[in-house]
């Protein structure tokens, strides 16, 4: 018996500041301190804490502590692991909500609720035994013991989830789709493709707890009749595949995917395919040209994937996220996941904080929460005190949300009412000393840069849009580019092949809808300079 | 001339995997360094698929690199959620450390300038990655730090 646990978070952010080096130090410190069997290190998941430096918490005091550097390693040693004496300097004391609820501290991040993320910071994502002891597995368990295929698929389509990867499309309608195709073969993708900037979400689930994403694959496999799962994954987040990896050989070894799983006669395999650096395989029919060792260009639509899709066989593609919720819904039923969330958004959302906020990270939160819930309760607001300027939901091609949106529930219904969506839940969030117009640049720069070439409105629309936008601002602009502009941008939107030149317009008519002043200003005083 | 026999090794790798092409490219890559004319047309003839749709391939993923690069790739983000933690002047810091434009390769082949797409680091942002290793919570002066680091290191490997 170990009489303390470290952990230590080890995700993508933490290790950016560091976090290798410290679990290092602090392995050799306990080994010359022969503490080594008293006292036993676990690398975990994200902690809920991002910017914060290197995070990491003992037990069973439950203290957290920030910004740990090598140099502070032999003092939590010698202070808080052989006298028993907190290190204040570095004693973190806003410990977020899910985990306060957990360990029993004080709350403080406002109201969060954690489905997707339950596991997450908690359990050692290396261990399949530690998923298991929370209720892990059980819901594939009971699918497969109990259920018929089409009972899993009615309860997916009851609880009303909506696909997560941004196009909130009912998940147990897609089920059905391809359940209802006669195949000898049929495929299960995960889409962890997560390329939308500022996005990360995917990438926490899969670094934090890789099971349930595992399990919700395999009940996915289940309800629609197939045997063959892939994860395509960016070729960028090694940690995560490494990870993925291991856990799939774990689940394989504990006869948790493979053969005649728990006696029902249902096969089912998984197979991790790397990316190679494209955004717009993030969109399915791309992914699946990708997969197929293709150029990631999408596909004509329809046949949409449920029915014609890998290697033209029937194919769902589910987001990360939208497969994380799938085995919560089988064990604890629709009307738990309904009583989450607003009448036609249930369940939570994971989202992920970036920007000019005090509190960056991911969060989630029941569906509905407003957008000054998130950005001021969880986010802490803007630092600086400076005020704020905009908000951008959904990543880059995200919709544009000003002041007058700070009520607005953050739902599916209430943002298609005023013409904007989710999207991949990254929540960026600019403060009021930023330059509009540089942002759209920016905007423009990437779409430039990710559009795949296929069609001409995408491909040159883009090109033509990120010129007006340069001469803007290095103040060669004139007014009537604005209207040019739009006049692209709306053409774009309607015309272009695929999601990302029809979605690419949509922050620069948000700003220019929004923020048209700043764009008219600029242009104003770099005419006035030249004249003067 | 290049030695080929380990494109076929690799290749022979695959055998089982359906659709392997972007899996052969990427380890190919990691063994060569670069996808160059003389690897993709023999890849070409050992899984029989067009020379064209392969460099099709090659070119479309940016992960893959039909020029060498230097021995540091710096990637820097500009995506929005770093433009606005002001990436612009930890690139132009870098541009002017390294004396480089992106894209470019420093003539000692030590660095290669990149812009990366989003690495999902926001949290940290501004955010660059040298070769396998991210850093975060850049500013101007960090960042040519991290990269006086690497030089040293280069010289001192060379």
């Amino acid at each position: 018996m170990h009489r303390n646990h470290v952990l230590v978070a080890m995700d993508a952010h933490t290790i950016a500041q560091g976090a290798r080096a410290v679990r290092d130090a602090l392995m050799r410190n306990l080994e010359m301190t022969s503490l080594t069997s008293e006292v036993k290190v676990v690398e975990t998941g994200s902690l809920g804490i991002y910017n914060r430096g290197v995070v990491l918490v003992i037990f069973p005091e439950n203290v957290y502590y920030v910004g740990v550097k090598v140099e502070d390693v032999a003092e939590i040693v010698s202070e808080h692991l052989i006298k028993g004496r907190v290190v204040e300097r570095l004693h973190y004391t806003d410990v977020p909500v899910e985990k306060a609820a957990e360990m029993g501290a004080a709350p403080r991040f406002g109201k969060q609720q954690r489905v997707v993320l339950k596991n997450a910071g908690i359990i050692d994502p290396e261990s399949i035994e530690e998923y298991i002891a929370r209720d892990g597995y059980e819901a594939l368990g009971k699918a497969l013991t109990e259920m018929k295929p089409q009972d899993v698929i009615e309860v997916v389509k009851k609880s009303g989830i909506q696909g997560r990867g941004g196009a909130f499309f009912p998940t147990g309608l897609k089920w059905s789709f391809a359940a209802a195709e006669e195949a000898k073969q049929k495929y299960i993708i995960c889409n962890a493709d997560e390329g939308e900037p500022g996005t990360f979400k995917d990438r926490l689930i899969l670094e934090g707890d890789p099971h349930c994403v595992i399990e919700g694959m395999a009940l996915a496999g289940y309800a629609v009749g197939a045997d063959m799962g892939f994860i395509y994954i960016r070729g960028e987040y090694r940690m995560s595949i490494d990870r993925l990896n291991r856990a799939i050989q774990r689940a394989k070894e504990n006869g948790l995917l493979g053969e005649n799983l728990f006696d029902s006669g249902f096969n089912f395999n998984i197979e991790v395919r790397e990316g190679a650096g494209a955004y717009i395989c993030g969109e399915e029919t791309a992914l699946i040209e990708s997969i197929e060792g293709k150029r990631g260009e999408p596909r004509d639509k329809p046949p949409f994937p449920p029915s014609v899709g890998l290697w033209g066989m029937p194919t769902i593609v589910n987001n990360v996220e939208t497969l994380a919720n799938v085995p919560q819904i089988i064990l604890k039923g629709a009307d738990w996941y309904k009583s989450m969330g607003t009448e036609k958004s249930p369940g939570t959302k994971v989202f992920t904080m970036v920007g000019n906020i005090n509190n960056p990270g991911l969060i989630e939160v029941p569906m509905g929460t407003t957008l000054r819930e998130i950005i001021y309760d969880i986010g802490q607001g803007i630092p600086e005190g400076k005020g704020f300027k905009l908000a951008q939901m959904g990543g880059t091609t995200g919709g544009i949300l000003t002041g007058a949106h700070l009520d607005l529930p953050m739902s599916v219904e209430a943002l298609r009412e005023i013409g904007s969506g989710l999207g991949s839940g990254a929540l960026l969030v600019v403060d009021d000393s930023q330059d509009v117009v540089e942002l759209v640049e920016n905007f423009v720069e990437f779409f430039n840069h990710e559009s795949c070439g296929k069609c001409t409105l995408c491909r040159e629309g883009n090109g033509r849009l990120l010129e007006l936008l340069q001469r803007i601002n290095s103040g060669k602009g004139h007014v009537a580019d604005l209207n040019l502009m739009e006049e692209l941008a709306v053409t774009m939107m309607k015309g272009a092949f695929c999601g990302l030149g029809q979605a690419a317009p949509v922050p620069i008519l948000g700003c220019l809808k929004y923020f048209r002043d700043d764009f008219v200003r600029k242009i104003e005083a770099a005419e006035m300079a030249a004249a003067a | 001339m290049q030695d080929l026999t380990r494109v076929d090794e690799i290749v022979g790798r695959y055998a089982d995997t359906k659709t392997p092409l972007i899996y052969i490219l990427k380890d190919v890559q990691k063994e060569y360094g670069y996808l160059s004319d003389v690897v993709l047309t023999h890849i070409a003839k050992k899984v029989d698929i067009p020379l064209s749709e392969i460099y099709g391939v090659a070119t479309f993923y940016s992960l893959f690199t039909i020029k060498p690069k230097g021995k540091y790739v710096v990637r820097c983000c500009n995506n929005a959620p770093c433009h606005v933690k002001k990436s612009k002047e930890v690139l132009e810091a870098i541009k002017s450390y390294l004396g480089l434009e992106v894209t470019e390769t420093t003539e000692c082949g030590t660095f290669t300038l990149e812009f990366t797409s989003c690495l999902g680091l926001c949290a940290v942002a501004p955010v660059m990655m040298v070769n396998d290793e991210v850093y975060g919570n850049l500013t101007p002066e960090k960042a040519v730090a991290i990269l006086k680091d690497y030089k040293m290191k280069g010289q001192s490997n060379a």
